[in-house]
């Protein structure tokens, strides 16, 4: 294809939008609403999967120690449950601190419950924290930190706790949440495809005559095909452009505005920066596909004459 | 130039629109067509310009055999047949200039052969000053004129013509024919359907009558032959 002929079928693809005003109005209005929708499910999708994560990078094992054991005993248990390859992080926590955490967090109802427990009379026992890389693996992770108790003579553990059972039910609930999002925003797209390429295959019905006109006076299906590609790419940049902007600005000042007050519940929103490049060219990416997908699938179809 | 040998052509739902018509049409022939409505006058013009396939026989257009062409081969034969309809066939949101210039572009021609050629044949037809105007805009003449043009701007060795003038009155109808005699006279060959007796009978051109799907009649000089 010459150079020349190329440009002419970038001007005729982008005069064809504004020569069918109002029918290139509804294909990208068609694609704004849809991909908008899609958009706002994605943002949604996003903020859940974020809220899981957070959910269950603070599950942890605790492992109790046995009372009176020896602290090279501690150390070397310290070292070994340090070493394993799921562990993140291990921190002591004393019999004191522990104590302490406990005060801090019964709060004001639980001084009486404590009082009158200090150093010489304290009945919690030393133990470790335990954070594991994979948070799903931490049944896995516990059962071999208590095998590593058992292989030392004394046993220097007490007990092991995860809280078994709650944390299994957490990963179901979970599990469930991020893939409904995962379904609901797949079935969003398709539904967005086949609305917006229907909205496009009208507009091209309407011109069935014009591409009978131009297989008339000798042109190539390749000639004919070009405008109606770039057409429908562009209808479907500038559609889901429109979306983008939309989608990002508004997520944007509601980021800004509940800041604050979900920032007080220990929520945190996916921050504009997260979202804003994975949302914008994913549906910039899709727009554009199925401009160029609803475009070259309705005018094949009038070719055959 | 035109050879049909034995054409038959029957839809897929069995009218059989050609029963074993053969003909032979020269270079630079002028061609009146005619017959009742539904004798094949029209399949008989689309077979010419390659939108219907011959079921039987052979039929060669400018060297080309018809029936076996492949389908990418079809527009580059297209280019060399002009085609006017009664209805003109204009695209409505271009202008007369652009309508006209459009079957250039599409043939890839250069950008100042093409403003060159289409302000020519604008001319030709006497419509330079309308070259602005949008189809709409202008008599059902002027648009007939601007498919005129648009037929024969890349310079076609025959034009078809499906009832050209027969949504035009008398005198716009002459108009359109000189303009058609003219063309025919520059060297191109024409064939015209049509139910205007009085054009066949004037003119005196070959007239090719169709009915029932047969050729009844082929006269060199012939007349129009049917009451109206």
């Amino acid at each position: 294809m010459k150079f020349s002929t190329l440009l002419r079928h970038i001007r005729e693809g982008a005069l064809n939008i504004v020569r069918n005003g109002w029918m290139s109005f509804a294909s990208i209005g068609s694609i704004v609403v849809s991909l908008s929708i899609l958009g706002v499910f994605l943002l949604l999708a996003l903020n859940v999967n974020k809220l899981t994560e957070q959910i269950e990078s603070q599950v942890q094992i605790r492992v109790f120690l046995q009372l009176n054991t020896e602290q090279q005993q501690i150390d070397e248990m310290h070292n070994v449950i340090g070493n394993m390859e799921d562990v993140s992080q291990v921190t002591f926590v004393s019999r004191e601190e522990g104590l302490e955490i406990l005060r801090e967090n019964l709060g004001e109802d639980g001084q009486d419950l404590l009082e009158g427990f200090d150093e010489t009379n304290n009945p919690l026992p030393d133990s470790f924290t335990v954070e594991v890389v994979n948070p799903e693996e931490i049944s896995f992770v516990a059962k071999k930190i208590k095998a590593a108790g058992e292989a030392a003579s004394p046993n220097p553990l007490m007990s092991v706790k995860y809280g078994q059972g709650t944390v299994e039910s957490l990963f179901k609930v979970t599990t469930a949440v991020r893939n409904i999002g995962l379904v609901l925003v797949l079935a969003l797209g398709v539904t967005a495809m086949f609305l917006i390429s229907n909205t496009i295959k009208m507009t091209i019905f309407a011109r069935r005559r014009e591409i009978s006109i131009m297989k008339l006076v000798g042109a190539t299906n390749h000639f004919i095909r070009w405008p109606f590609f770039i057409e429908g790419a562009l209808l479907g940049i500038i559609g889901s452009a429109v979306s983008v902007s939309i989608l990002l600005f508004g997520y944007g000042q509601l980021v800004q505005v509940s800041q604050l007050e979900l920032g007080l519940m220990m929520i945190q929103l996916v921050t504009l920066e997260e979202s804003g490049l994975l949302v914008g060219s994913l549906l910039l990416g899709l727009g554009t596909l199925i401009g160029i997908w609803g475009s070259t699938i309705s005018v094949r179809k009038y070719l055959k004459v | 130039m035109i050879e049909m040998q034995d054409i038959w052509k029957t839809y897929a739902d069995g009218t059989h629109a050609l029963r074993g018509v053969s003909v032979l049409i020269d270079r630079n022939e002028f061609v009146y067509l005619v017959g009742p409505s539904g004798a094949g006058k029209s399949t008989f013009m689309k077979l010419i310009y390659r939108e219907e396939v011959p079921t039987k026989g052979q039929l060669s257009v400018n060297g080309f055999n018809i029936g076996k062409l492949k389908q990418r081969k079809i527009p580059y034969v297209r280019r060399n047949i002009g085609v006017i309809f009664q209805d003109y066939r204009l695209l409505p949101k271009l202008s007369a200039y652009e309508n006209i210039a459009f079957a250039m572009e599409v043939i890839e021609a250069p950008k100042r052969l093409i403003k060159k050629r289409t302000m020519e044949v604008l001319d030709l037809v006497g419509l330079k000053h309308k070259h602005a105007s949008l189809p709409a805009q202008l008599s059902g003449g002027e648009q007939q004129r601007i498919a005129i043009a648009r037929a024969i701007v890349n310079n076609p060795s025959v034009i078809v013509a499906d009832e050209p003038t027969g949504n035009l009155d008398p005198e716009t109808s002459w108009e359109i024919m000189n303009l058609l005699e003219e063309i025919n006279f520059r060297g191109t060959t024409i064939v015209m359907a049509t139910h205007n007796k009085e054009i066949v009978n004037t003119m005196r051109k070959r007239v090719i009558a169709i009915e029932d799907g047969l050729i009844a009649r082929d006269q060199a000089r012939g007349e129009y032959g049917y009451e109206i």
